[in-house]
């Protein structure tokens, strides 16, 4: 839908038709939308919507069973690898080795992604400063809080220097203080570095407050996208989560999340 | 990918190295069989004519070690597929064939750990050196059974979804494939149905090539038993690319 033109834009994310079916019930059904480099792109739905099923799409974890996805141009079908070089990932839950200092987690992301070893060092103090980490950098992570934690991810996510990073609930279970502290760095590293972040909220009064463009999803399809503003001033309310309750009415919050 | 493959396999001896009570219990559980069983065999087996029971038994306790340690490690792949940390590996641009190796190599340098911290005590208690030669067929037979064991527990690992059951499933494999090895009895004038069982069983192969390699005496010809131990680990190795494959997380 967005790479056709030689005078546009390539966008970073480029999904066209994408579906997913479990179990024959389509979970994400014939979705398409772009996201542009640079801006904080929220992805909105109730629970079981499918967002996390596209999520896992676009991070390669999952095959779609239709659709195309490009990223930075780069066909997921086709080259995965090479497009897993683009992207940085924080899940919904916390992926680090609980084990393992925040350290040699950031040295294991440093292998994956063939950082040369000489650069290593200067990449992780670089990360560890930018999120405040520095004094916790020989620390076993399943001794962090839950904030912290969240921020070693982050940092881990931009060791590669990624031109996109994807962000399930960056704030689920974060106290307000360590909700402010990780939108502030958010802010700083898309205002510093233009990255591209890709992120999925219950917490609609911050997506109003940080986000640029939302996408919201119903039933495995998209409602409604298009910017912040755009989207409250066309629903005639006075906030995005008013905006978000009367376009997902009929879903409500109990729906159960078997597979999205 | 060789950075890739040292820092999975520095994760897993990290791992071990760091859980103490992991180094304890892997260290102490050879030496209870050999103590629990070799002092309630010994005098009947002497009595048997057929000599030492600890000699006997020694290298079939250790092999027991790398048998459990390692397929037991199949937990750490269900624990990092239930707490996230498989995600971390799986999005990154690495194939899963080396993400498999890696962790399947570090598996089975822990069990080799443990297997020659065991062995070595074994031959301080015996004060009997055995020859380079010896030493080195021992540790190649235990390095087989030790890849091999990796790989299975790898299979089961990426299969399995309840990590609750996992320990009860595993004994319910396990136990059977120690006990009908040869490890703790001799397989010589054993009914022809246990024989076909052990026969059947790639520990078999590795107990004896293990034993066979200090005593001298083999049941298998070494270089059969070596022949159906690699076999083995290929077959398994395969079996586990494809289960490891399919983890969809």
């Amino acid at each position: 839908m967005n790479q056709t033109s030689p005078q546009a834009p390539c966008p970073v994310i480029a999904v066209q038709d994408l579906a997913k079916k479990y179990a024959g019930k389509r979970v994400v059904d014939g979705l398409s939308f772009s996201v542009s480099a640079g801006e904080i792109f929220a992805f909105l739905g109730p629970n079981g919507a499918g967002k996390t099923t596209t999520i896992k799409m676009l991070t390669t974890l999952l095959p779609p069973d239709e659709g195309r996805i490009l990223m930075n141009g780069i066909d997921l079908a086709t080259d995965p690898m090479e497009a897993r070089r683009h992207f940085g990932v924080v899940f919904q839950d916390c992926t680090l080795d609980p084990a393992m200092t925040v350290q040699e987690n950031l040295w294991m992301h440093c292998a994956f992604y063939r950082i040369p070893r000489a650069r290593r060092p200067e990449r992780i103090a670089h990360v560890l400063a930018l999120f405040a980490l520095t004094d916790r950098r020989d620390s076993i992570v399943s001794t962090l809080s839950g904030g912290l934690k969240r921020r070693v991810e982050i940092a881990r996510a931009l060791l590669h220097q990624p031109a996109l990073i994807f962000l399930d609930e960056p704030t689920l279970g974060l106290d307000p203080q360590s909700r402010r502290v990780l939108w502030d760095h958010l802010q700083l590293l898309q205002a510093h570095h233009g990255t591209t972040i890709f992120l999925t909220s219950h917490y609609l009064d911050e997506v109003e407050r940080y986000a640029q463009s939302v996408a919201v999803i119903k039933k495995g399809r998209i409602v409604t996208q298009g910017a912040v503003a755009a989207i409250i001033s066309h629903t005639a309310h006075a906030s995005l989560e008013d905006s978000f309750l009367s376009l997902t009415a009929e879903d409500g919050a109990a729906d159960d999340e078997t597979a999205g | 990918m060789i950075d890739v493959l040292f820092s999975l396999w520095l994760r897993q001896v990290r791992g071990f190295l760091r859980a103490r009570g992991r180094v304890f219990s892997a260290l102490s559980q050879p030496f209870l069989f050999l103590i629990a069983l070799g002092l309630g065999f010994a005098p009947v087996f002497r009595k048997a004519g057929e000599g030492d029971y600890f000699a006997f038994l020694a290298p079939g306790v250790i092999g027991a070690g790398i048998l459990f340690n390692a397929v037991y490690s199949g937990a750490d792949l269900l624990w990092d597929r239930q707490f996230g940390f498989i995600k971390e590996t799986l999005v990154a641009p690495v194939s899963r064939h080396w993400i498999l190796l890696g962790r399947a190599l570090g598996v089975a340098s822990v069990a080799m750990i443990q297997a020659i911290i065991v062995g070595a005590i074994c031959l301080i208690f015996s004060a009997s050196l055995p020859a380079p030669g010896a030493l080195a067929l021992f540790l190649l037979f235990a390095l087989l059974i030790a890849v091999l064991c990796a790989f299975f527990g790898s299979i089961l690992g990426s299969v399995m979804s309840d990590a609750q059951s996992f320990s009860q499933i595993v004994n319910f494999i396990i136990t059977p494939v120690f006990y009908l090895s040869g490890a703790v009895f001799p397989l010589e004038g054993q009914s022809g149905a246990i024989r076909v069982m052990a026969f059947c069983n790639p520990l078999t192969y590795g107990i004896d090539g293990m034993r066979g390699a200090l005593s001298g005496h083999y049941v298998i010809p070494p270089a059969f038993s070596f022949l159906v131990l690699s076999l083995s680990t290929l077959f398994a190795a395969g079996v586990a690319q494809i289960a490891f494959s399919r983890i969809r997380p």
